[in-house]
Protein backbone atom coordinates (compact mmCIF):
# COMPACT_ATOMS: atom_id res chain seq x y z
CA UNK A 1 0.00 0.00 0.00
CA UNK A 2 1.29 3.66 -0.76
CA UNK A 3 -0.59 6.67 -0.32
CA UNK A 4 -2.35 8.99 -3.30
CA UNK A 5 0.71 11.81 -4.34
CA UNK A 6 0.92 14.67 -2.45
CA UNK A 7 3.51 17.59 -1.94
CA UNK A 8 5.50 17.70 1.22
CA UNK A 9 7.27 20.35 2.87
CA UNK A 10 9.45 20.40 5.92
CA UNK A 11 9.49 23.79 7.17
CA UNK A 12 12.63 24.75 9.81
CA UNK A 13 10.67 27.27 11.24
CA UNK A 14 6.97 27.91 13.16
CA UNK A 15 6.54 30.96 10.73
CA UNK A 16 7.13 28.87 7.66
CA UNK A 17 4.61 26.11 9.20
CA UNK A 18 2.15 28.65 10.01
CA UNK A 19 2.73 30.70 6.67
CA UNK A 20 1.62 27.37 5.02
CA UNK A 21 -0.78 26.92 6.90
CA UNK A 22 -2.48 30.44 6.52
CA UNK A 23 -2.16 30.18 2.52
CA UNK A 24 -2.94 26.44 2.26
CA UNK A 25 -4.29 24.85 5.42
CA UNK A 26 -7.78 23.85 3.87
CA UNK A 27 -6.08 21.60 1.58
CA UNK A 28 -3.08 20.58 3.90
CA UNK A 29 -2.45 17.83 6.95
CA UNK A 30 -0.17 18.50 9.59
CA UNK A 31 2.34 15.90 9.75
CA UNK A 32 3.66 15.00 13.60
CA UNK A 33 4.67 11.32 13.71
CA UNK A 34 2.30 9.89 11.32
CA UNK A 35 1.91 7.14 13.36
CA UNK A 36 -2.20 7.26 12.72
CA UNK A 37 -1.48 9.66 9.80
CA UNK A 38 0.07 7.62 7.66
CA UNK A 39 -1.93 4.56 7.91
CA UNK A 40 -4.73 6.86 6.95
CA UNK A 41 -3.18 8.18 4.13
CA UNK A 42 -2.29 4.10 3.06
CA UNK A 43 -5.88 3.37 3.11
CA UNK A 44 -6.84 6.66 1.01
CA UNK A 45 -8.94 7.31 3.49
CA UNK A 46 -7.09 11.02 3.18
CA UNK A 47 -5.35 12.45 0.62
CA UNK A 48 -4.37 16.24 1.19
CA UNK A 49 -2.43 18.05 -1.09
CA UNK A 50 0.25 18.69 0.82
CA UNK A 51 1.97 17.74 4.32
CA UNK A 52 3.58 19.91 5.92
CA UNK A 53 6.15 17.98 8.27
CA UNK A 54 6.70 19.84 11.94
CA UNK A 55 9.45 16.88 12.53
CA UNK A 56 12.28 19.81 12.12
CA UNK A 57 10.75 22.78 14.07
CA UNK A 58 12.93 23.74 17.06
CA UNK A 59 10.74 24.41 20.19
CA UNK A 60 7.79 21.63 19.99
CA UNK A 61 9.32 19.01 22.43
CA UNK A 62 9.58 18.08 25.87
CA UNK A 63 7.86 18.62 29.18
CA UNK A 64 8.11 21.77 31.70
CA UNK A 65 6.95 22.82 34.65
CA UNK A 66 6.26 26.22 35.81
CA UNK A 67 4.08 28.76 37.41
CA UNK A 68 1.65 26.28 38.64
CA UNK A 69 0.92 24.24 35.09
CA UNK A 70 2.84 21.51 33.42
CA UNK A 71 3.30 22.02 29.75
CA UNK A 72 3.57 19.22 27.17
CA UNK A 73 4.85 20.30 24.00
CA UNK A 74 3.10 19.00 20.77
CA UNK A 75 5.39 16.93 19.08
CA UNK A 76 6.88 15.35 22.50
CA UNK A 77 6.40 11.54 21.84
CA UNK A 78 4.89 8.77 23.90
CA UNK A 79 8.18 7.03 24.55
CA UNK A 80 9.03 10.86 26.29
CA UNK A 81 6.26 10.65 28.82
CA UNK A 82 6.88 7.00 29.28
CA UNK A 83 10.40 8.03 30.16
CA UNK A 84 9.34 10.82 32.25
CA UNK A 85 9.41 9.30 35.66
CA UNK A 86 8.81 12.19 37.43
CA UNK A 87 5.37 12.55 36.46
CA UNK A 88 4.54 9.18 38.55
CA UNK A 89 2.49 9.33 41.42
CA UNK A 90 0.59 12.80 41.27
CA UNK A 91 0.87 12.83 37.62
CA UNK A 92 -0.06 9.09 37.27
CA UNK A 93 -2.39 9.44 35.24
CA UNK A 94 -0.24 10.40 32.17
CA UNK A 95 2.94 8.67 32.94
CA UNK A 96 0.11 5.24 33.29
CA UNK A 97 -1.16 5.99 29.81
CA UNK A 98 2.17 6.44 28.11
CA UNK A 99 3.37 2.69 27.78
CA UNK A 100 -0.40 1.77 26.92
CA UNK A 101 -0.40 3.44 23.72
CA UNK A 102 0.11 1.04 21.05
CA UNK A 103 3.72 -0.51 21.30
CA UNK A 104 7.35 0.60 21.97
CA UNK A 105 7.79 1.00 18.02
CA UNK A 106 4.80 3.13 17.48
CA UNK A 107 5.41 5.20 20.58
CA UNK A 108 9.24 5.70 19.73
CA UNK A 109 7.72 7.88 16.83
CA UNK A 110 3.98 9.14 17.91
CA UNK A 111 3.43 12.17 19.50
CA UNK A 112 1.09 13.48 22.52
CA UNK A 113 -0.09 16.72 20.25
CA UNK A 114 -0.15 14.60 17.11
CA UNK A 115 -2.92 12.03 18.76
CA UNK A 116 -4.81 14.67 20.15
CA UNK A 117 -5.42 16.47 16.89
CA UNK A 118 -6.40 12.76 15.18
CA UNK A 119 -9.23 12.81 17.81
CA UNK A 120 -9.47 8.89 17.58
CA UNK A 121 -13.01 7.98 19.95
CA UNK A 122 -10.18 5.49 21.33
CA UNK A 123 -7.44 7.31 21.28
CA UNK A 124 -5.89 7.60 25.01
CA UNK A 125 -4.96 11.47 25.32
CA UNK A 126 -7.76 12.70 25.34
CA UNK A 127 -9.74 10.95 27.99
CA UNK A 128 -6.16 12.02 30.03
CA UNK A 129 -6.33 15.26 29.14
CA UNK A 130 -9.84 15.76 30.30
CA UNK A 131 -9.43 14.51 33.89
CA UNK A 132 -6.45 16.49 34.23
CA UNK A 133 -8.74 19.64 33.03
CA UNK A 134 -5.55 20.38 30.21
CA UNK A 135 -5.66 23.75 27.77
CA UNK A 136 -4.81 22.70 23.98
CA UNK A 137 -2.43 26.33 22.65
CA UNK A 138 -3.78 26.82 18.89
CA UNK A 139 -1.43 29.08 17.12
CA UNK A 140 -1.80 30.89 13.55
CA UNK A 141 -0.97 33.97 11.80
CA UNK A 142 -3.94 35.37 13.42
CA UNK A 143 -2.55 34.60 17.31
CA UNK A 144 -2.58 32.54 19.61
CA UNK A 145 -5.60 31.03 21.78
CA UNK A 146 -6.02 28.72 24.04
CA UNK A 147 -9.48 25.97 23.95
CA UNK A 148 -9.91 24.08 27.15
CA UNK A 149 -10.21 20.18 26.38
CA UNK A 150 -13.78 19.66 26.66
CA UNK A 151 -14.25 22.18 23.64
CA UNK A 152 -11.79 20.94 21.73
CA UNK A 153 -12.90 17.42 21.29
CA UNK A 154 -15.73 17.74 19.28
CA UNK A 155 -16.71 14.50 17.86
CA UNK A 156 -15.24 11.37 16.49
CA UNK A 157 -11.92 12.45 14.40
CA UNK A 158 -13.33 15.61 15.04
CA UNK A 159 -11.79 19.15 16.75
CA UNK A 160 -11.80 22.71 17.38
CA UNK A 161 -8.76 23.06 15.13
CA UNK A 162 -9.25 25.66 12.13
CA UNK A 163 -7.29 24.84 9.16
CA UNK A 164 -4.47 27.66 9.33
CA UNK A 165 -3.88 26.49 13.33
CA UNK A 166 -0.84 24.37 15.02
CA UNK A 167 -1.77 22.42 18.35
CA UNK A 168 2.35 23.73 19.95
CA UNK A 169 1.13 22.78 23.76
CA UNK A 170 -0.62 21.18 25.90
CA UNK A 171 -0.94 23.00 29.48
CA UNK A 172 -2.41 21.15 32.50
CA UNK A 173 -3.23 22.99 35.47
CA UNK A 174 -0.73 21.74 38.67
CA UNK A 175 -3.15 22.43 41.43
CA UNK A 176 -2.44 23.01 45.36
CA UNK A 177 -3.19 19.80 47.86
CA UNK A 178 -1.87 16.49 46.56
CA UNK A 179 -2.46 14.63 43.57
CA UNK A 180 -2.74 11.43 42.26
CA UNK A 181 -4.20 9.44 39.02
CA UNK A 182 -3.61 7.05 36.88
CA UNK A 183 -4.81 5.29 33.46
CA UNK A 184 -6.42 2.18 33.26
CA UNK A 185 -6.93 0.37 30.15
CA UNK A 186 -8.59 -3.01 28.45
CA UNK A 187 -7.03 -4.10 25.61
CA UNK A 188 -7.43 -7.54 23.72
CA UNK A 189 -3.51 -7.78 22.89
CA UNK A 190 -1.01 -4.47 22.55
CA UNK A 191 -1.43 -2.87 19.89
CA UNK A 192 -4.94 -3.02 19.83
CA UNK A 193 -7.30 -0.19 20.36
CA UNK A 194 -8.90 0.25 23.70
CA UNK A 195 -11.77 -2.00 24.35
CA UNK A 196 -11.90 0.91 27.40
CA UNK A 197 -10.04 3.13 29.09
CA UNK A 198 -10.44 4.90 32.10
CA UNK A 199 -7.87 8.24 33.24
CA UNK A 200 -8.51 8.88 36.77
CA UNK A 201 -7.13 12.10 38.88
CA UNK A 202 -7.71 13.57 42.06
CA UNK A 203 -7.17 16.42 44.20
CA UNK A 204 -7.02 15.72 47.92
CA UNK A 205 -6.61 18.43 50.35
CA UNK A 206 -6.24 18.15 54.10
CA UNK A 207 -4.32 15.42 55.68
CA UNK A 208 -4.97 12.04 57.58
CA UNK A 209 -8.72 11.30 58.01
CA UNK A 210 -9.65 15.01 57.67
CA UNK A 211 -8.90 14.62 53.33
CA UNK A 212 -11.40 15.58 51.45
CA UNK A 213 -11.62 15.48 47.54
CA UNK A 214 -11.22 19.23 46.11
CA UNK A 215 -10.70 18.09 42.52
CA UNK A 216 -11.28 15.17 40.51
CA UNK A 217 -11.02 14.33 36.88
CA UNK A 218 -12.46 11.46 34.87
CA UNK A 219 -11.70 10.85 31.10
CA UNK A 220 -13.34 7.99 29.38
CA UNK A 221 -11.90 6.39 26.39
CA UNK A 222 -13.58 4.61 23.67
CA UNK A 223 -17.39 4.98 24.96
CA UNK A 224 -18.64 7.43 23.10
CA UNK A 225 -17.98 9.77 19.73
CA UNK A 226 -15.21 10.95 21.22
CA UNK A 227 -13.50 10.94 24.84
CA UNK A 228 -16.04 11.64 27.43
CA UNK A 229 -15.67 13.52 30.52
CA UNK A 230 -17.61 11.97 33.52
CA UNK A 231 -18.88 15.16 35.06
CA UNK A 232 -21.84 13.75 37.17
CA UNK A 233 -19.12 11.51 38.49
CA UNK A 234 -16.86 14.10 39.41
CA UNK A 235 -19.29 16.40 40.80
CA UNK A 236 -19.99 13.62 43.50
CA UNK A 237 -16.45 13.44 45.11
CA UNK A 238 -16.10 17.13 45.34
CA UNK A 239 -15.72 18.06 49.27
CA UNK A 240 -16.05 14.48 50.53
CA UNK A 241 -13.28 12.04 51.85
CA UNK A 242 -12.47 9.05 49.30
CA UNK A 243 -14.21 6.35 51.18
CA UNK A 244 -15.63 2.73 49.50
CA UNK A 245 -19.08 3.92 49.40
CA UNK A 246 -18.02 7.76 47.81
CA UNK A 247 -15.97 6.15 45.32
CA UNK A 248 -18.20 2.98 44.72
CA UNK A 249 -20.82 6.11 44.16
CA UNK A 250 -18.74 7.90 41.77
CA UNK A 251 -18.49 4.74 39.63
CA UNK A 252 -21.71 3.83 39.12
CA UNK A 253 -22.73 7.39 37.61
CA UNK A 254 -19.29 6.72 35.41
CA UNK A 255 -20.66 4.31 33.99
CA UNK A 256 -24.45 6.33 33.18
CA UNK A 257 -22.65 9.21 31.62
CA UNK A 258 -20.08 6.24 28.82
CA UNK A 259 -22.42 5.74 25.89
CA UNK A 260 -20.73 2.27 24.29
CA UNK A 261 -21.45 0.63 21.54
CA UNK A 262 -21.56 -3.12 20.88
CA UNK A 263 -19.13 -4.14 18.83
CA UNK A 264 -16.21 -6.89 17.94
CA UNK A 265 -14.54 -5.72 21.26
CA UNK A 266 -17.85 -6.41 23.54
CA UNK A 267 -21.32 -5.72 23.82
CA UNK A 268 -22.30 -1.91 25.51
CA UNK A 269 -23.21 -3.63 28.46
CA UNK A 270 -20.09 -5.29 29.28
CA UNK A 271 -18.15 -2.02 28.62
CA UNK A 272 -20.13 -0.10 30.28
CA UNK A 273 -19.80 -1.94 33.38
CA UNK A 274 -15.93 -2.21 32.95
CA UNK A 275 -16.05 1.46 33.02
CA UNK A 276 -17.94 1.13 36.79
CA UNK A 277 -14.93 -1.48 37.80
CA UNK A 278 -12.20 0.74 35.76
CA UNK A 279 -13.50 4.01 37.92
CA UNK A 280 -13.96 2.01 41.19
CA UNK A 281 -10.06 0.51 40.95
CA UNK A 282 -8.35 3.97 39.70
CA UNK A 283 -10.28 6.22 41.77
CA UNK A 284 -8.88 3.89 44.75
CA UNK A 285 -5.22 4.05 43.23
CA UNK A 286 -5.44 7.71 42.42
CA UNK A 287 -6.75 8.47 46.49
CA UNK A 288 -4.02 6.00 47.26
CA UNK A 289 -1.01 7.86 45.28
CA UNK A 290 -2.80 11.44 47.09
CA UNK A 291 -1.66 10.09 50.26
CA UNK A 292 -4.94 8.38 51.48
CA UNK A 293 -4.44 6.04 53.74
CA UNK A 294 -7.55 4.97 55.27
CA UNK A 295 -8.04 1.29 55.33
CA UNK A 296 -7.59 -1.20 52.87
CA UNK A 297 -8.45 -0.06 48.92
CA UNK A 298 -12.12 -1.06 47.76
CA UNK A 299 -12.48 -4.33 45.96
CA UNK A 300 -8.78 -4.27 44.19
CA UNK A 301 -8.61 -8.28 44.07
CA UNK A 302 -4.93 -7.80 44.60
CA UNK A 303 -4.91 -5.28 41.50
CA UNK A 304 -2.36 -3.26 40.94
CA UNK A 305 -1.73 -0.05 38.82
CA UNK A 306 0.04 -0.52 35.14
CA UNK A 307 3.38 -0.45 34.56
CA UNK A 308 6.91 -2.43 34.05
CA UNK A 309 7.87 -3.72 36.97
CA UNK A 310 4.35 -3.87 38.50
CA UNK A 311 4.73 -2.52 41.76
CA UNK A 312 2.39 1.08 40.39
CA UNK A 313 5.04 3.62 42.21
CA UNK B 1 12.99 14.61 -4.50
CA UNK B 2 16.21 13.40 -3.59
CA UNK B 3 16.26 11.41 -0.27
CA UNK B 4 19.75 11.22 1.68
CA UNK B 5 20.01 8.91 4.46
CA UNK B 6 23.10 7.13 6.33
CA UNK B 7 22.23 3.62 6.31
CA UNK B 8 24.44 0.96 7.97
CA UNK B 9 27.30 3.74 8.48
CA UNK B 10 27.64 4.86 5.05
CA UNK B 11 25.85 7.86 3.07
CA UNK B 12 22.96 6.94 0.63
CA UNK B 13 20.99 8.64 -1.97
CA UNK B 14 18.40 8.05 -4.59
CA UNK B 15 15.05 9.52 -5.61
CA UNK B 16 11.37 9.15 -4.49
CA UNK B 17 8.49 10.42 -4.54
CA UNK B 18 7.37 12.11 -1.09
CA UNK B 19 4.95 9.34 -0.91
CA UNK B 20 7.39 6.44 -0.86
CA UNK B 21 7.61 5.03 2.59
CA UNK B 22 10.90 4.33 4.33
CA UNK B 23 10.30 0.64 4.25
CA UNK B 24 9.94 0.63 0.10
CA UNK B 25 12.58 3.19 -0.50
CA UNK B 26 15.05 0.55 1.65
CA UNK B 27 14.20 -2.51 -0.10
CA UNK B 28 13.14 -0.65 -3.93
CA UNK B 29 15.90 1.94 -4.11
CA UNK B 30 18.34 1.02 -2.20
CA UNK B 31 17.79 -2.99 -2.87
CA UNK B 32 18.45 -3.97 0.75
CA UNK B 33 15.30 -6.73 1.25
CA UNK B 34 16.64 -7.60 4.64
CA UNK B 35 13.65 -5.36 6.11
CA UNK B 36 10.60 -7.22 5.10
CA UNK B 37 6.78 -5.86 4.69
CA UNK B 38 4.62 -7.90 6.70
CA UNK B 39 1.45 -6.20 7.37
CA UNK B 40 1.39 -3.35 6.14
CA UNK B 41 -0.45 -1.40 8.43
CA UNK B 42 1.87 -0.79 11.42
CA UNK B 43 1.18 -4.07 13.60
CA UNK B 44 3.32 -6.64 12.68
CA UNK B 45 7.22 -5.03 13.12
CA UNK B 46 8.66 -7.24 10.41
CA UNK B 47 9.59 -3.97 8.73
CA UNK B 48 11.40 -2.90 11.38
CA UNK B 49 14.85 -0.68 11.13
CA UNK B 50 16.57 1.60 13.82
CA UNK B 51 16.07 5.34 13.11
CA UNK B 52 18.93 6.92 15.17
CA UNK B 53 19.20 3.37 17.18
CA UNK B 54 15.51 3.42 17.81
CA UNK B 55 13.40 0.98 16.60
CA UNK B 56 10.46 2.04 14.52
CA UNK B 57 8.23 0.83 11.92
CA UNK B 58 9.42 1.80 8.42
CA UNK B 59 6.25 1.28 6.84
CA UNK B 60 4.86 4.03 8.90
CA UNK B 61 7.60 6.49 7.98
CA UNK B 62 8.04 8.20 5.00
CA UNK B 63 11.01 8.10 3.54
CA UNK B 64 11.43 11.86 3.21
CA UNK B 65 10.68 11.97 7.00
CA UNK B 66 14.12 10.62 7.72
CA UNK B 67 16.23 13.07 5.61
CA UNK B 68 19.42 13.48 6.99
CA UNK B 69 19.10 11.28 9.86
CA UNK B 70 21.02 7.73 10.16
CA UNK B 71 19.08 3.68 9.89
CA UNK B 72 20.47 0.75 11.09
CA UNK B 73 19.01 -2.51 8.80
CA UNK B 74 19.24 -5.70 9.49
CA UNK B 75 22.40 -5.78 7.41
CA UNK B 76 23.88 -3.56 9.64
CA UNK B 77 23.79 -5.22 12.37
CA UNK B 78 27.17 -7.95 11.37
CA UNK B 79 30.24 -6.19 11.37
CA UNK B 80 33.51 -7.04 9.69
CA UNK B 81 32.30 -10.74 8.52
CA UNK B 82 30.94 -11.40 11.72
CA UNK B 83 27.71 -11.95 13.12
CA UNK B 84 26.52 -9.67 15.90
CA UNK B 85 26.17 -11.38 19.29
CA UNK B 86 22.61 -11.13 18.45
CA UNK B 87 22.50 -12.95 15.67
CA UNK B 88 24.98 -15.58 16.78
CA UNK B 89 22.41 -15.92 19.78
CA UNK B 90 19.45 -16.13 17.27
CA UNK B 91 21.24 -19.32 15.57
CA UNK B 92 22.50 -20.63 18.82
CA UNK B 93 19.08 -20.69 20.13
CA UNK B 94 17.07 -21.48 17.27
CA UNK B 95 15.41 -17.90 18.11
CA UNK B 96 13.45 -18.39 14.57
CA UNK B 97 11.64 -20.51 12.75
CA UNK B 98 10.25 -19.33 9.09
CA UNK B 99 12.49 -16.57 9.83
CA UNK B 100 10.44 -13.53 8.74
CA UNK B 101 9.86 -11.89 11.34
CA UNK B 102 13.31 -12.33 12.41
CA UNK B 103 14.91 -9.19 10.98
CA UNK B 104 13.00 -7.11 13.02
CA UNK B 105 13.47 -8.91 16.21
CA UNK B 106 17.11 -8.85 16.41
CA UNK B 107 16.83 -5.51 15.49
CA UNK B 108 14.32 -4.65 18.69
CA UNK B 109 16.98 -6.85 20.49
CA UNK B 110 20.23 -4.78 20.01
CA UNK B 111 18.58 -1.48 20.76
CA UNK B 112 17.58 -2.57 24.16
CA UNK B 113 20.52 -4.18 25.16
CA UNK B 114 22.26 -0.94 23.80
CA UNK B 115 20.11 0.98 26.34
CA UNK B 116 19.99 -1.56 28.79
CA UNK B 117 22.73 -3.98 29.17
CA UNK B 118 20.94 -6.83 31.45
CA UNK B 119 17.45 -7.09 30.51
CA UNK B 120 14.98 -9.22 32.34
CA UNK B 121 12.45 -11.53 30.96
CA UNK B 122 9.74 -9.07 31.02
CA UNK B 123 12.07 -5.76 29.48
CA UNK B 124 12.65 -7.85 26.66
CA UNK B 125 8.98 -8.80 25.79
CA UNK B 126 8.13 -5.68 26.57
CA UNK B 127 10.58 -4.44 23.79
CA UNK B 128 9.70 -6.82 21.52
CA UNK B 129 5.77 -6.32 22.18
CA UNK B 130 5.32 -4.74 18.43
CA UNK B 131 6.89 -7.40 16.96
CA UNK B 132 4.25 -10.16 16.09
CA UNK B 133 6.05 -14.11 15.49
CA UNK B 134 3.37 -16.22 13.72
CA UNK B 135 5.22 -19.05 14.32
CA UNK B 136 5.07 -18.19 18.17
CA UNK B 137 8.39 -19.01 18.28
CA UNK B 138 8.77 -15.96 21.46
CA UNK B 139 10.41 -18.24 23.86
CA UNK B 140 13.52 -19.05 21.98
CA UNK B 141 13.53 -15.26 20.46
CA UNK B 142 13.33 -13.99 24.58
CA UNK B 143 16.04 -16.46 25.03
CA UNK B 144 18.36 -15.53 22.48
CA UNK B 145 18.25 -11.50 22.99
CA UNK B 146 18.63 -12.45 26.94
CA UNK B 147 21.83 -14.89 26.11
CA UNK B 148 23.02 -11.84 23.37
CA UNK B 149 22.75 -9.70 26.60
CA UNK B 150 25.21 -12.25 28.42
CA UNK B 151 27.71 -11.86 25.64
CA UNK B 152 28.46 -8.45 25.28
CA UNK B 153 28.41 -7.99 29.02
CA UNK B 154 30.79 -10.96 29.47
CA UNK B 155 33.04 -10.02 26.66
CA UNK B 156 32.52 -6.07 27.87
CA UNK B 157 34.15 -6.80 31.34
CA UNK B 158 36.90 -9.06 29.20
CA UNK B 159 36.12 -12.16 30.30
CA UNK B 160 35.72 -15.45 27.85
CA UNK B 161 32.52 -17.14 28.01
CA UNK B 162 32.71 -20.85 28.23
CA UNK B 163 30.73 -21.43 24.71
CA UNK B 164 30.41 -18.39 22.77
CA UNK B 165 27.99 -18.67 20.17
CA UNK B 166 29.75 -15.84 18.13
CA UNK B 167 32.70 -18.19 17.62
CA UNK B 168 30.66 -21.27 17.09
CA UNK B 169 29.12 -19.47 13.78
CA UNK B 170 31.47 -17.44 12.76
Amino acid sequence: MFPAAFDYVAPQTMDEVLALLAERGDEAKVLAGGQSLIPLLKLRFASPALLVDIGRVPGLTGIGRDNGTLTVRARTRHIDVEAAHDLRGSFGVLHDAAPQISDPLIRNMGTVGGSLCHADPAGDWGAVMLATGAEMTLRSVRGERRVHITDFLQGPFTTALEPDELLTDVRIPVPGGQTGGTYLKLERKVGDFATVAVAVHLVLEGGGGDARIAGAGIGLCAVGPHSLKATDAEASLLGRPPTAEVIAEAARLAAAAASPKSDVRGSADYKRDVVRIFVERGLAIAAERAGWHQGPSPRLWGFTAPGVGGDGA
Amino acid sequence: MRVTVTVNGASQSAQAEPRTLLVDFIRTRLGLTGTHVGCDTSNCGACTVLLDGVPVKSCTLLAAQVEGRSITTVEGLAAGGSLHPVQAAFHADHGLQCGFCTPGMMLVGAALIQRNPDPSEADVRWAISGNICRCTGYMNIVKAIRDAAGQMAAAEVGATPAESPTAEVA
